[in-house]
């Protein structure tokens, strides 16, 4: 638990989603950077992971039935009458 | 931050106000929007695909019906899938089906988020070290990346998360929702949405590389 202990890659590749989403005190953060700063491995890894959610972002939602919107719609007709 | 909710935005508020009205391309531009993921969730909580369309038909009459009592204390679609969450659950517990929360979720032990190879182990100089580096992807085409290929691959990876996870990275990462949203809709704690989050990008990070890696070497 030392804070002076460097970060391995196994860690680091851990705790990414902690640093991408933020939620690191500024200490683990820069730990964390200074690892990077050093490990072509890890910076490479986080690239991927950033270009994973990037690309997991140009997905689209599967299509609804129009059966279903047929009949929601009339559901939304029905309540309007209430 | 705890408890704090972002609140309804004045989008939001817009489309509440024409639903109220009757404005139906408003409403079919909402189920457009969620039906499809609001039928996953469901899904989680009950036995079937037929009873998890009955559920997401009863909560779209309970958003319906909700709508003037509508505050705009948090974002419309968090208080929509709250709504859809109850219901889902109620009848799931009424159908006698108790879905434990790690069935959903999975864990680390079925679907290891990296593999022990990748690292070098007690006899290696590094312990804990690459024992070989991650690729760079950086110098692969826009056109590869973005190929109709490499999205199913993606998707398919998705497909294959436990239900959870694979609910967690649509609504964050396909459907832009923050991690806030996301934990108020779904019920889970921070550290429960992120751990999630974190199982199922590296899930599909470990696809995407397997495949991309097959096609270049």
């Amino acid at each position: 638990m030392s804070g002076e202990r460097q970060l391995t890659c196994r860690e680091v590749v851990e705790i990414v989603t902690d640093y991408l989403e933020g939620a690191m005190t500024s200490m683990e953060r820069a730990r964390f950077e200074e690892h990077l700063s050093a490990c072509d491995g890890c910076a490479n890894y986080l690239r991927q992971m950033r270009e994973t959610i990037r690309l997991t972002g140009m997905l689209e939602e599967d299509q609804i039935p129009q059966e279903q919107k047929r009949e929601l719609l009339m559901a939304f007709r029905g309540w309007r009458r209430d | 931050m705890d408890g704090a909710e972002t609140l309804a935005s004045p989008e939001d508020l817009a489309l509440v106000e024409r639903l109220r009205a009757g404005d139906e391309t408003a409403f079919m531009m909402l189920v457009e929007r969620h039906q499809a993921s609001m039928l996953r969730v469901a899904r989680m909580y009950v036995s079937s695909r037929a009873v998890a369309e009955e559920v997401v038909q009863e909560a779209w009459l309970g958003i319906l019906q909700g709508l003037d009592r509508f505050q705009g204390r948090s974002s419309l679609r968090t208080w929509m899938y709250r709504i859809l969450v109850n219901i889902a659950k109620t009848r799931g517990q009424r159908e006698g089906r108790s879905v434990p929360f790690s069935s959903l979720a999975g864990d680390d032990a079925q679907q290891p988020p990296v593999a022990d190879t990748w690292f070098q182990g007690p006899e290696g100089e590094w312990q804990g070290g690459w024992s070989s580096l991650p690729a760079d992807w950086g110098g692969l085409p826009e056109s590869r990346l973005l190929a109709g290929e490499t999205l199913r691959v993606i998707g398919e990876a998705i497909a294959e998360l436990p239900p959870m996870q694979a609910e967690v990275i649509r609504l964050r990462d396909v459907l832009g929702w923050s991690s806030e949203e996301v934990r108020n809709a779904l019920e889970l704690s921070e550290t429960n949405q992120r751990v999630l989050l974190h199982r199922a990008r590296s899930r599909v990070r470990r696809a995407l590389d397997e495949y991309l890696e097959k096609r270049t070497g």
